[in-house]
């Protein structure tokens, strides 16, 4: 039997506002994924992504397009984690966020987890698009199962180009399915929270950030481009958080950064 | 096509510096997570199907012909680690130095020029695998097999594990790395077409933090 999947697309649209602010002439939801605009402190314009239903369901197909113009500021967080289930087919779940953010533009794009739980197979990918004088700050949280449940399957896959060229492309596998080793001592090692912070600044351009770790399990590495990213391992999401929090306030310059 | 070259470029005793290498196994003996036989080849197992199979797919493209400065490129990319970038960049030079010295071509030379610090060591590879008169496939076998034998001998070193069980580690992943070798190849023969986005990018949390852990201790045994 086949049962379709839900397909749907939230797409935002951030401009300057030309008073110093953002604009939001598109903010749209649909379907599962519903967008708010929330007050929040700075120029910037804040979006939170409200999942209306649960899912990803297997078979559903999820979109979230961002696109932040010249000037603009955007931070788009979520209400709450996003758990990939098992649905009525065997069929793979999808979801794919395409962001853009033009020369100087700005985007925190800061959602919460994504818990892959028993039974589910999803695949997430993540595309974003920079101008050269962009700026970027870029979460991703995956936890494996939820509360003492094994997790299903999860791909993930990360790319991040600057004026065309690709600095960062990631796939993570892991989960019943992946191929082996996933949870060995090259990959996870037992961690079941795995998580990325991606942040770009054409300042790194002159000034490279300067590679260190965080604990035995965290590691912030210049790319080969004006780009840092922050891997993290911990055994849940709690701890996995407070890795990455704590690697993005020391990575900020200012305190007025912080709030875009 | 000489089959008894691609022993020669797959030889251990290849005078190309990778013995100074563990592929992250002397990061991953000091953390405690390999301990033995067993912990070992769920580490080579995890490697194999990431960098393995992410070093064998550009090797396989840097053999079938593909753009060396893409495929380099698609390399960094996909190596956020710039512990790794530095040692796979090292590792490409000393290469590129014996594949020169043992296959000369006017191609090697030309990458050697582009690249005076280093391409990274898998492009360097399948370029040295097509001097010597081999293709896609052998250039991606040498270069999945070298991405755990190199952790299996230096565990040897680190352990003192007995030599016969981290041999029989490789001999129990060989029908694995036929997998990947397969998708390797696959991955290479679309780059012609599709660019190098197709490559697979495959990654290891642990691999990645383990080599910026590893960079930054003040004696250790393997350069990486």
């Amino acid at each position: 039997m086949t049962v379709p999947g839900v397909r749907a697309t939230a797409r935002i649209g951030a401009r300057a506002d030309g008073r110093g602010g953002t604009a939001l002439p598109v903010l749209e939801g649909e379907g599962p994924i519903a967008l708010r605009r929330t007050r929040g402190s700075g120029p910037g314009a804040h979006v939170v992504l409200v999942g209306a239903m649960s899912g990803p369901l297997g078979g559903d197909h999820f979109t979230v397009v961002a696109d932040v113009a010249e000037g603009a500021r955007l931070r788009v967080g979520s209400a709450a984690a996003t758990i990939a289930l098992p649905g009525q087919t065997k069929d793979e779940a999808r979801y794919d966020v395409r962001l853009c953010v033009a020369d100087g533009g700005e985007l925190q794009w800061l959602p919460e987890q994504l818990i892959s739980a028993h039974g589910s197979d999803l695949y997430v990918g993540t595309q974003v698009d920079l101008g050269a004088n962009a700026r970027l700050v870029l979460r991703e949280e995956q936890v494996l199962g939820r509360v003492g449940e094994e997790p299903g399957r999860l791909t993930s896959r990360l790319t991040v180009r600057i004026a065309g060229r690709t600095v960062l492309d990631q796939e993570l596998a892991c989960g019943l399915g992946a191929p082996g080793g996933w949870d060995g001592p090259a990959v996870l090692a037992g961690h079941r929270a795995v998580g990325q912070l991606v942040v770009v600044r054409p300042e790194f351009a002159d000034e490279p950030a300067v590679a260190r770790v965080v604990g035995e399990t965290a590691a912030v590495t210049p790319l080969a481009g004006p780009a840092v990213l922050v891997t993290a391992v911990a055994p849940d999401a709690l701890r996995l958080r407070r890795v990455l929090d704590e690697a993005l306030v020391t990575l900020e310059g200012s305190p007025a950064e912080r709030t875009a | 096509m000489s089959r008894a070259a691609l022993l020669v470029l797959a030889d251990g005793r290849f005078p190309a510096g990778g013995h100074a290498h563990s592929g992250g196994a002397e990061a991953a003996v000091k953390a405690g997570r390999v301990t033995g036989a067993a912990s070992l080849e769920e580490f080579c197992r995890g490697r194999l199907h990431t960098a393995g199979l992410v070093s064998a797919a550009l090797a396989a493209a840097a053999a079938a012909g593909a753009d060396p400065v893409s495929l380099d490129a698609a390399a960094d990319a996909r190596t956020p680690s710039s512990a790794l970038r530095v040692a796979a960049r090292k590792l490409g030079r000393q290469l590129m130095r014996a594949a020169r010295a043992t296959w000369p071509s006017a191609e090697l030379d030309a990458v050697a020029r582009e690249f005076p610090k280093g391409a990274h060591q898998p492009v360097v590879l399948g370029l040295a695998a097509r001097a010597a008169g081999l293709g896609a496939v052998d250039a991606a076998y040498c270069s999945a097999y070298e991405s755990v034998s190199g952790a299996a001998s230096a565990t040897v070193r680190l352990l003192s594990l007995d030599p016969f069980d981290a041999t029989g580690v490789l001999a129990r992943l060989a029908p694995e790395l036929d997998r990947v070798a397969d998708a390797a190849v696959e991955a290479a023969r679309r780059v012609g077409d599709e660019g190098v986005e197709v490559l697979p990018a495959a990654s290891a949390p642990l691999l990645e933090i383990g080599a910026e852990v590893h960079a930054a201790w003040a004696v250790r045994l393997f350069a990486s």
